[in-house]
């Protein structure tokens, strides 16, 4: 029986990580507010903006070429990964410790690492689905063109995504509670959104703000994205932050990351 | 008999604190074997080691020839667990959280004869946040039994249920017993000790105390018979301090309570007899299991206890 079993385990265990995905993504389903924040909050927003005819205007005098709505894409995806890897998945996490989830996974063949995981794909898979539709809405709504470097696009939300979840998990690790967690989540979230230009874009900051932003996580992401909008290689000191932001919090999220 | 959990000279220590000093016990196939204890006294570290949650400091542990550490896969298909306060996603539902379980063994039971069994019936779409305490242990239990495991460890089984439930969840686990799955249960209730184990460990203070049946550790007490009775006649507590096997006589009002072991009943009464007194309202008990705890581990601890009726918190 015992060998029986050993052949076994390895097939249950890719079955059991699918398993637990779909259980996830019920879950997720089943979340009003978090649809509402992460998915639908950032689209209206969108759509709201692109209405406002002064959003037709260019930012800057000095750049007649970009909108302030177009500035605004970047920053409603930027709005988008911030909310799923900040608010969403930490409370969900820590959640799972408190409750002792993870701790009864670990009685189990298929063990705590895996619900972590199936969280994880969830979160990125609704962050990447949100972001195609904002992407499109803005293309097809409101004439927002397309990044003309998509691979400088690309990378710098890759970057940005990993920056931002592996920061999400510092907050999960650090937290004892989903409250914590949440809390922690939302003092974050605002500061981290005023420097992606969310209230003031960040080409109409003074000076001091803008350098500020250009060294947190999402107004680098902002900017990177922004670069590859109007056509240029994201600046490799944006591209350096986030893979510092990427490497620091993955390392100190699994120093601290407790299973129980 | 077959041995399906051996514990020896287990020892762990958390900080400065020894979580467990030295236990040693071994559980046969297809017994239930109870792990009886005041709070802190090592119950759920010693479990949590056999689980493999634990890396034991010191001392040695096999479970079905395994250890729980090193053949942790194997072990995990074999043990199924149920954890002292673990919940699960507000928003899951019973048959959802029943089936994902149910996938991660290589034989799993049939869930849905499961929920019959533990009465979740028709509590298949019930998410687990609207479920009652009661329901939430039950489907804790049934949590633990879907993968058919050949040991099943069930930490404060009954804390939480109403008396008719505890007693629905005694003849469902006497049944998984009979199906021939050995039973590893904590508890805090005597009566769930007395009326479920086949044999019983009484752990304080890191260490076993006792090991025995639970009918043979209230035999051993002290003072395992307990006479109480109204002398119609006043009589002197001296001469019922000398007769030989008493343990203590006590006053409370107009009565008298006598404990002691062996033949103390045949002495007192014929004491009294000897002397013309009418024993009034006379009651003969034997000693509980919870009498024999009391013994070993001290009165200090016996606000830990419950006898049964409610719960504990």
């Amino acid at each position: 029986m015992s060998a029986d079993v050993t052949t076994l385990v390895g097939q249950h265990r890719s079955r059991a990580l699918a398993g637990l995905t779909r259980a996830e993504l019920i879950l997720f389903l089943r979340d009003k507010a978090t649809i509402f924040w992460g998915i639908g909050f950032p689209v209206a927003l969108l759509i709201i903006f692109g209405a406002i005819p002064s959003f037709r205007k260019p930012v800057v005098p000095a750049a007649p070429a970009v909108s302030v709505l177009d500035s605004y894409v970047p920053i409603l995806l930027a709005f988008t990964l911030a909310i799923i890897a900040l608010n969403v998945a930490p409370p969900v996490l820590a959640g799972y410790r408190e409750k002792g989830i993870l701790r009864r996974l670990a009685t189990t063949p298929v063990g705590p690492l895996r619900i972590v995981a199936a969280q994880l794909i969830i979160d990125v898979s609704m962050a990447a689905a949100t972001m195609i539709v904002l992407l499109l809405v803005a293309r097809l709504g409101f004439g927002v063109a397309f990044p003309r470097q998509p691979g400088g696009f690309v990378l710098a939300v890759l970057l940005g995504g990993i920056a931002l979840i592996s920061l999400g998990l510092l907050l999960a690790a650090i937290t004892a509670t989903s409250k914590a967690a949440s809390a922690a989540g939302a003092i974050l979230f605002f500061p981290m959104m005023f420097f992606a230009g969310l209230w003031l874009p960040i080409a109409a900051m003074p000076s001091v703000l803008q350098h500020i932003s250009h060294v947190t996580p999402l107004g680098a992401v902002v900017q990177a994205m922004t670069d590859a909008w109007q056509g240029q290689w994201p600046h490799p000191l944006q591209l350096a932050t986030l893979a510092i932001y990427a490497v620091a919090c993955t390392a100190a999220a699994a120093r601290w990351f407790r299973w129980e | 008999m077959e041995t399906a959990i051996d514990v020896r000279s287990l020892r762990k220590i958390y900080g400065a604190t020894i979580a467990v000093a030295d236990v040693s016990f071994s559980v046969r196939r297809g017994e239930i074997f109870g792990i009886l204890g005041p709070n802190g006294a090592g119950k759920t570290t010693t479990v949590e080691c056999v689980e493999g949650l634990r890396q034991p400091d010191g001392g040695g542990i096999t479970v079905l020839d395994l250890d729980p550490r090193r053949d942790r896969d194997k072990v995990r298909q074999l043990v199924g667990v149920q954890l002292q306060d673990s919940q699960l996603p507000e928003r899951m539902r019973v048959g959802e959280a029943l089936r994902l379980y149910s996938s991660f063994y290589a034989r799993p039971a049939d869930w849905r004869e499961l929920m019959g069994l533990l009465g979740l019936a028709g509590k298949e779409n019930a998410a687990f946040g609207k479920l009652s305490g009661g329901q939430r242990q039950r489907l804790s239990i049934a949590l633990a039994l879907v993968g058919s495991p050949r040991i099943v460890v069930l930490d404060e089984l009954t804390t939480g249920l109403d008396p008719q439930a505890r007693r629905d969840t005694w003849a469902l686990i006497e049944g998984v017993r009979n199906r021939g799955t050995t039973v590893l249960l904590v508890t805090h209730f005597m009566a769930e000790a007395e009326r479920l184990c086949d044999r019983v460990a009484v752990i304080d203070a890191g260490r076993v105390v006792a090991l025995d049946t639970p009918a043979a550790l209230a035999a051993g007490a002290d003072a395992s018979q307990r006479i109480s009775f109204r002398p119609a006649t006043p009589i002197d507590d001296g001469l019922l301090r000398d007769l030989p096997g008493v343990v203590s006589v006590q006053r409370t009002g107009e009565r008298v309570m006598i404990t002691g072991a062996g033949n103390v009943v045949n002495a007192v009464t014929s004491l009294l007899a000897t002397h013309g007194i009418v024993a009034e309202q006379l009651r003969i008990d034997q000693a509980s299991l919870e009498d024999a705890f009391v013994a070993l581990v001290g009165h200090e601890h016996t606000d830990d206890i419950t006898t049964g009726g409610t719960n504990v918190g």
